[in-house]
C-alpha cells in the first residue's frame, strides 16, 4: 500500500484557559490516500474546524498541540519549525475557508492575491505567474479570466469568490486540500457547483480532501469515506455508503435519521435528545452516553476505544460487547 | 469620480461661505476697534474720521458685501494695528505655521505608524507595554506643559536647543523657510515635536487598535493559510487594511494641527499665524481676526476635501460606491 497523504495518529489539541485545560481534540486518528475525499462530519464544536487547523498548524493561541503526530506524505509536520511549516500552507496543503465573502482582502485585486500566493511559493516571473493565475482562474470556472484577474473580490458574487478562493487554494498544485464548510455560505444551487468542482479538482490532480461539513448531504454527494466527530473525538470512520446507509455508532445512527427524505414518508425528523456537552465538562466514559438510548454501565466508566468493525471503525462498547459474546 | 469630486468641492464652498457669514458677525461684537486706534483723548470728530476712511458706517449689509467680496480676492482690508494689508500680513506668517505644522505631522506619522505597528505586533512585550503607557501621558498633558518642560530641559538646563524664535530663513520667492539652514532647523526640533506629540499619540493608539481588529479578520487567517511570509502578511495586507481611517484622523488631524498651533507658536514665540492671531485678539485687530478664521477653515475644508478623494484611492469598494450613485 502506498503512503497515504495525510496520516494523523493521537492527535490531541488543547486550549488553555483560566478555568483549567480544555481538551478539544482527544486522541484522534485517520489517514487520507492520494486522490481520496474524506468527510468530517459532527455538529459545532466537535472539534471538525479544530482537526483541520492542526494539520495546518494554524491553532491561534491559547490553543496548541498536545500531543500525537500528523505526517504528510510520510514526513512528520507537527513538529516543524514555523517558517517550514508556512513554506508548506499553500504549497502543499491548500486551504478552503467556510466564508468567501470574508476570506479576501478587499483591499487588492484577485491577481494580486493570486500572483502573490504563486509567486511565494513557486520561482516564476511576474509575468508568468499572472499567466497561471489567469489559468487557474478558468480552471475553477471563472468567466473572462483575463479581463476578470483585476477586479477586486467585491465585484464578484459569492460563489465566484469561492471560486478565486478555491483557485487560491489549489495554485501550487497542493498534495492537500483541507475544505473548512466551503459551501455553508452559499446559496444552496451554488453549493452544488462548489462540491462538484472541488470533486473534478481532486480526480484531476489526484489531490486528497479534507472535507470538513456538517451537512450530510454533501458528504454522501461528495466523499469516499466519512468521519462522523463527537466531543473532540472520531466516534465512527467508514466508507461513506457503510456509515450512511448502516451507521454502527448511536450517534452516527441519529444523524443520519435527521436527513430529511424527499420521499417525506417519515412524519416527523428523528433528533437525538439533548445537546453536545462543552468541552469543561465532558462525562466520564463515552461523552455521548448521557444521550444515548443504548448505554449501559461500562459507557459511564470506560471511555471506548476505535474497533474494527466491517468497513468501520467505531468508537462504541456496544460492538466490543458483541464481539466478546461472539468470542465466548 | 469627477461628479463625486465635484459635488465635494461645492460642498467645500457652501462651508466656506457660512464660515465667511459667521467671522462677519461674530467681530461685530468684539468691541469698538476705533477706540484701540486713536489715543484716548482723541475728539469725536477724529474718531468719526477714522470710521468713515475704515468703511465702519456703512450699513451692515453694504459692510458685509464687500467683506466678502474681497475676501474672494484675498483681499482682508487693513490691519488697524499694523496700517499694513491683513494679506500681506497672513502671507508672511503662513510659511511659518505650515512648516512647522507639516513637520509636527510628518512626525507624528512616521512614528505614530511605525510605534502602532509595533505595539500591535510585540503587543505582551514590556516594551509595547510601556509604549503604551507613555502614550497615555502624551494624550492626557496640554499642550502648552511639554512645551514648556522641553525648553526649560533643553533651552535653559542643557543649553542644545533655542528657547524661542524661527533661527535664520532663506527667501524662496514669497516663501520664507527654516528647513535650509542649521538654526532653523535646531530651532524646529522643540516646536514640532510639542505640536505633534498629541497626534502622535493618537495616531499610534489607532493603528494598534485598527491592527489588532484586523489581524484578527478572516483575510487575514486566510492569507496565512496560503503561506505568505508573516512580513507580507503584517505590512502589506494588515497594514493597508488599517490605513483608511489612520488618514482619516491624521487628515483632519492636520486641521487641529494648524489650530493647536496657536498654543505653540505662543509657547516658542514662533512668528506664525497663530501668534499673530493672538496679539490680533489683544488688539482687537478685528481684519485680522477675520482673516484667520477664514485662512484656517480654508485650510480645514481643503484637506477634508483631499481626505475625501484619497479614501477612494485606498480603498475600491468607495470608489465603486461612489461611481455607481452618479
Amino acid at each position: 500500500m502506498t503512503e497515504p497523504v495525510l496520516s494523523v495518529r493521537d492527535l490531541r489539541v488543547e486550549f488553555d484557559s483560566r478555568r483549567g485545560t480544555l481538551r478539544a481534540i482527544d486522541g484522534v486518528s485517520f489517514e487520507i490516500a492520494r486522490g481520496e475525499v474524506l468527510g468530517v462530519v459532527g455538529e459545532s464544536g466537535a472539534g471538525k474546524s479544530v482537526t483541520g487547523a492542526a494539520v495546518i498548524g494554524l491553532i491561534d493561541p491559547p490553543g496548541r498541540i498536545a500531543g500525537g503526530e500528523i505526517k504528510l506524505s510520510g514526513r512528520r509536520i507537527d513538529d516543524l519549525p514555523p517558517e517550514e511549516l508556512r513554506r508548506i500552507r499553500g504549497k502543499r496543503i491548500g486551504v478552503i475557508f467556510q466564508d468567501p465573502l470574508t476570506s479576501l482582502n478587499p483591499l487588492y485585486r484577485i491577481g494580486d492575491q493570486l500572483t502573490e500566493t504563486i509567486r511565494t511559493h513557486l520561482p516564476l516571473s511576474p509575468s508568468a505567474a499572472r499567466q497561471r493565475a489567469i489559468d487557474l482562474l478558468a480552471e475553477v470556472g471563472i468567466p473572462a479570466p483575463e479581463k476578470r484577474i483585476d477586479a477586486y473580490p467585491h465585484e464578484f458574487s459569492g460563489g465566484m469568490r469561492q471560486r478565486v478562493v478555491i483557485a487560491l487554494a489549489i495554485c501550487a498544485e497542493p498534495e492537500l486540500i483541507i475544505a473548512d464548510e466551503p459551501t455553508t455560505a452559499l446559496d444552496v444551487s451554488v453549493q452544488a457547483q462548489i462540491i462538484a468542482l472541488i470533486k473534478r479538482l481532486g480526480r484531476d490532480h489526484g489531490t486528497a480532501v479534507m472535507l470538513v461539513t456538517h451537512d450530510m448531504g454533501v458528504i454522501a454527494e461528495t466523499c469516499d469515506r466519512v468521519a462522523v466527530m463527537y466531543s473532540g473525538r472520531i466516534a465512527e470512520i467508514g466508507p461513506v455508503r457503510d456509515v450512511v446507509q448502516e451507521p454502527l455508532h448511536p450517534y452516527a445512527k441519529g444523524l443520519m435519521g435527521a436527513i430529511p427524505t424527499l420521499a417525506g414518508d417519515a412524519p416527523r425528523l428523528a433528533q437525538i435528545p439533548g445537546a453536545m456537552p462543552r468541552l469543561s465538562a465532558i462525562p466520564p466514559g463515552c461523552a455521548f452516553h448521557p444521550r444515548c438510548d443504548y448505554a449501559f454501565g461500562r459507557c459511564r466508566i470506560e471511555r471506548p476505544e476505535p474497533l474494527q468493525h466491517g468497513t468501520q471503525q467505531v468508537a462504541c462498547h456496544l460492538f466490543d460487547a458483541h464481539s466478546t459474546e461472539h468470542a465466548a | 469620480m469627477l461628479a463625486f469630486t465635484l459635488r465635494r468641492v461645492l460642498q467645500a464652498i457652501g462651508v466656506m461661505i457660512v464660515v465667511g457669514a459667521l467671522s462677519f458677525t461674530m467681530f461685530r461684537f468684539a468691541g469698538d476697534p476705533i477706540s484701540q486706534i486713536v489715543s484716548q483723548d482723541a475728539s469725536s470728530a477724529e474718531r468719526a474720521e477714522i470710521r468713515k476712511s475704515l468703511g465702519l458706517d456703512d450699513p451692515v449689509l453694504v459692510q458685509f458685501g464687500r467683506y466678502f467680496i474681497n475676501a474672494a480676492r484675498f483681499d482682508f482690508g487693513m490691519s488697524y494695528r499694523f496700517r499694513e494689508p491683513v494679506a500681506k500680513l497672513l502671507l508672511e506668517r503662513m510659511p511659518a505655521t505650515l512648516e512647522l505644522a507639516t513637520c509636527a505631522t510628518v512626525l507624528a506619522m512616521t512614528l505614530g505608524i511605525l510605534l502602532g505597528v509595533y505595539t500591535a505586533l510585540r503587543r505582551n512585550s514590556f516594551l509595547a507595554t510601556l509604549l503604551s503607557a507613555v502614550s497615555l501621558i502624551g494624550i492626557s498633558l496640554p499642550t502648552f506643559l511639554i512645551g514648556i518642560l522641553l525648553i526649560y530641559l533643553f533651552a535653559v538646563v542643557l543649553g542644545w536647543l533655542p528657547s524661542y524664535g524661527r533661527g535664520d530663513t532663506v527667501r524662496l520667492g514669497w516663501w520664507t523657510t527654516g528647513l535650509l539652514t542649521t538654526s532653523g532647523l535646531k530651532s524646529l526640533i522643540m516646536p514640532s515635536i510639542t505640536l505633534g506629540l498629541f497626534q502622535m499619540t493618537l495616531i499610534m493608539r489607532l493603528v494598534r487598535a485598527e491592527m489588532l481588529e484586523v489581524l484578527r479578520t478572516d483575510y487575514i487567517r486566510f492569507a496565512r493559510a496560503r503561506g505568505l511570509t508573516t512580513r507580507a502578511i503584517h505590512f502589506g495586507h494588515a497594514l493597508k487594511n488599517t490605513l483608511v481611517p489612520v488618514i482619516t484622523v491624521a487628515g483632519l488631524q492636520f486641521g487641529s494641527v494648524i489650530a493647536f498651533a496657536i498654543i505653540t507658536e505662543t509657547v516658542f514665540q514662533w512668528p506664525g499665524m497663530g501668534l499673530l492671531f493672538v496679539q490680533a485678539v489683544q488688539n482687537v485687530d478685528i481684519p485680522i481676526m477675520a482673516a484667520y478664521l477664514l485662512v484656517v477653515s480654508l485650510i480645514f475644508v481643503t484637506i477634508n476635501l483631499i481626505v475625501d478623494i484619497l479614501y477612494t484611492l485606498v480603498d475600491p469598494r468607495l470608489h465603486a460606491g461612489a461611481a455607481r450613485r452618479t
